[in-house]
C-alpha cells in the first residue's frame, strides 16, 4: 500500500500567505502616503499662518490663533473628522442651492480627510513654529531691520532658515503622529491601506495577516521617516558647535 | 442648530461619557502599573531584558492605535488556538478588546515617558543614596522614582489627553463612548452639526478638567519650586 502523506502547509508560511492582495495593499499604502504628504502640506501651511498670527501685535489675530489651538487641542481627531465629513455634506449641500447649483454634491472623503488633518495638525504645528520662531535670537531681527529688510525679508532671510533647526524636533514628532492619524480615513470609507487590509480580511477571513501587514508597513514608514529626520537635524545644525558630546 | 435633539438624547451621551471615562480611566491605570515595572527594566536590566519591552514600545508606538484594535478585534479569532481557549469569551467581546488595546497602548507611551525620566535622574541623588547604604529596592522606591515621577508629569498628562482622544476610536468597534452615541444620534437623524458638535464639547469639556486636575497635581508635587512669596515679604532688611 502507498502510504498518503498530507502535505500540512507551514503555519507561518500560510499565515503570511496575501493570497494575491498585495498589489491591494501597497495601492492602499501609496494613498496613505499621499494623504500624509497633502496633510502635511496644509499643516505646515497652517502652523506658520497661526504661529505668524499668535506672535502678531494685532489682539484679535493672537486671540484667533488662541481659540484655534485650544480647541483643536481638546477635540479628537476622529469627531473632527466625522464633523467635517457628515457636517461638510450638509453644509455643502444647503449652500449649493443659493449658488444655484441644485444636483446633489457629494463630498469626496480624500479632500474631507486632508483637510481635516491638516487642520488638526495646523494647530500643533502652530505651537511648534511658536517656539521656533521664539528661538531665534532677536538681535538678528534687529540687525535685519537696522538693515532696511522688510519684514518679509527678515522672516525669509533670517527668521526661516534658522527656526528650521529649532522646529525640526518637535516637526518630526508630528509627523510621525500626523502619518498613524492618517489610518482614521479609512472610517470615512477612503481606500487606504487600513481599509484596503479590511476589504481583503473579509475576502480571506485572515484578518490578522493583513491588519499585520499594514502595522508593518506604518513601521517601516515611521522608522524611515525618523532617520530621514535625523539626518535632516544633522544637516540644519551643521553651524551649531555643541559642547563634548 | 436644533437643540431638541441634543435634549433628548442626552442619556445616550451621558451613557456615552460612562464607557469613554470608565475605558480611558482603566487602561490608563492598568496601562500606568504595567510601565513602571517595564520601564525599570528597560533602564537597568541586561540586553536580552531589554530586547522585548524594546520591541513592545517599538510596535505600540510605531503603529496606529486603530490598527492595533482591528488586529486584537478581528485578528485574534483567526487562531484556533486563541478561539478554544478560556480567554475567548473576552476577546469576543468589544469592550474587553478595546480596554487590552488601549491599555496596551497607553503602557508602551508611558514606558517610554517613565524611561525618559529615570535615565535624568541626577547622578549625585543615586550616588547619595548607595553612600547611605540603601539596597536598590529601597533606592527606587525612595530616591528614583518619586523624582522620576515629578519629572514625567507633564508628558504624562499630554499623555492622559491623547488616551482620552484615542478612546473615541472605540466607536469603531460598535462600543458606545461618546464618539458612539454621536454617531447613533448623527444617523439617527442626519443631523451632523448637533450630534458631533455635542460629542465635541464633552471632549473639550473632559479636557479641561484633566489640564485643570493635572495644574492642581504640579502645584502640589512643584510645590518645593515655587517662588516663596511669603517668606521673602516677612524677610526684614538686617
Amino acid at each position: 500500500m502507498v502510504s498518503l502523506r498530507v502535505s500540512t502547509p507551514h503555519p507561518v508560511r500560510t499565515m503570511l500567505n496575501l493570497q494575491g492582495y498585495g498589489p491591494s495593499i501597497l495601492e492602499g499604502t501609496i494613498l496613505s502616503l499621499e494623504v500624509s504628504i497633502a496633510s502635511l502640506g496644509i499643516a505646515m501651511l497652517l502652523g506658520i499662518i497661526g504661529a505668524l498670527s499668535k506672535l502678531s501685535n494685532s489682539k484679535p489675530l493672537r486671540l484667533v490663533a488662541q481659540l484655534y489651538t485650544t480647541i483643536i487641542r481638546g477635540i479628537p481627531d476622529l469627531v473632527l473628522m466625522l464633523l467635517v465629513f457628515f457636517g461638510g455634506q450638509v453644509f455643502i449641500n444647503q449652500i449649493g442651492p443659493l449658488v444655484g447649483y441644485d444636483e446633489y454634491i457629494d463630498i469626496n472623503p480624500f479632500i474631507a480627510g486632508v483637510s481635516t488633518i491638516g487642520f488638526i495638525f495646523g494647530a500643533y504645528m502652530t505651537e511648534t513654529f511658536r517656539g521656533a520662531i521664539l528661538a531665534v535670537s532677536k538681535g538678528q531681527l534687529e540687525a535685519g531691520s537696522a538693515y532696511g529688510m522688510s519684514n518679509f525679508l527678515v522672516f525669509r532671510r533670517i527668521t526661516l532658515p534658522q527656526m528650521i533647526r529649532h522646529a525640526l524636533p518637535a516637526f518630526g514628532n508630528n509627523w510621525l503622529v500626523l502619518i498613524k492619524t492618517t489610518a482614521l480615513v479609512s472610517i470615512i470609507g477612503l481606500d487606504d491601506m487600513v481599509r484596503k487590509a479590511g476589504l481583503a480580511a473579509g475576502a480571506t477571513r485572515k484578518p490578522f495577516t493583513f491588519y499585520l501587514v499594514v502595522a508593518i508597513n506604518y513601521l517601516i514608514i515611521t522608522t524611515v521617516s525618523i532617520y530621514l529626520l535625523k539626518y535632516l537635524e544633522k544637516r540644519y545644525s551643521v553651524g551649531v558647535r555643541e559642547a563634548s558630546d | 442648530m436644533d437643540l431638541s435633539i441634543i435634549l433628548d438624547n442626552l442619556d445616550i451621551y451621558l451613557q456615552g461619557l460612562k464607557n469613554t471615562a470608565i475605558l480611558v480611566s482603566l487602561s490608563l491605570v492598568i496601562g500606568l502599573l504595567l510601565a513602571v515595572p517595564l520601564a525599570i527594566l528597560r533602564t537597568t536590566g541586561n540586553w536580552f531584558v531589554q530586547a522585548p519591552v524594546r520591541a513592545f514600545v517599538y510596535f505600540f508606538r510605531g503603529t496606529p492605535l486603530l490598527v492595533q484594535m482591528f488586529l486584537v478585534y478581528y485578528g485574534f479569532g483567526q487562531f484556533e488556538l486563541i478561539k478554544s481557549s478560556i480567554l475567548w469569551p473576552l476577546f469576543r467581546e468589544a469592550y474587553f478588546c478595546a480596554l487590552f488595546t488601549f491599555t496596551l497602548n497607553t503602557c508602551a507611551y508611558t514606558t517610554e515617558i517613565i524611561r525618559g525620566a529615570i535615565k535624568a535622574t541626577p547622578v549625585g541623588e543615586i550616588e547619595a543614596a548607595l553612600a547611605a547604604g540603601m539596597s536598590k529596592m529601597k533606592m527606587y522606591r525612595r530616591v528614583i522614582l518619586p523624582s522620576a515621577f515629578r519629572r514625567a508629569l507633564p508628558a504624562y498628562s499630554n499623555e492622559i489627553i491623547f488616551m482620552l482622544h484615542g478612546s473615541s476610536l472605540a466607536s469603531v468597534i460598535t462600543i458606545i463612548d461618546i464618539t458612539g452615541a454621536a454617531r447613533i444620534v448623527n444617523s439617527r437623524y442626519y443631523s451632523p452639526y448637533e450630534a458631533f458638535l455635542t460629542a465635541a464639547l464633552f471632549y473639550l469639556g473632559l479636557t479641561f478638567c484633566i489640564v485643570f486636575l493635572v495644574k492642581r497635581l504640579e502645584n502640589r508635587w512643584f510645590a518645593h519650586l515655587q517662588p516663596q512669596v511669603q517668606e521673602k515679604t516677612q524677610r526684614k532688611p538686617v
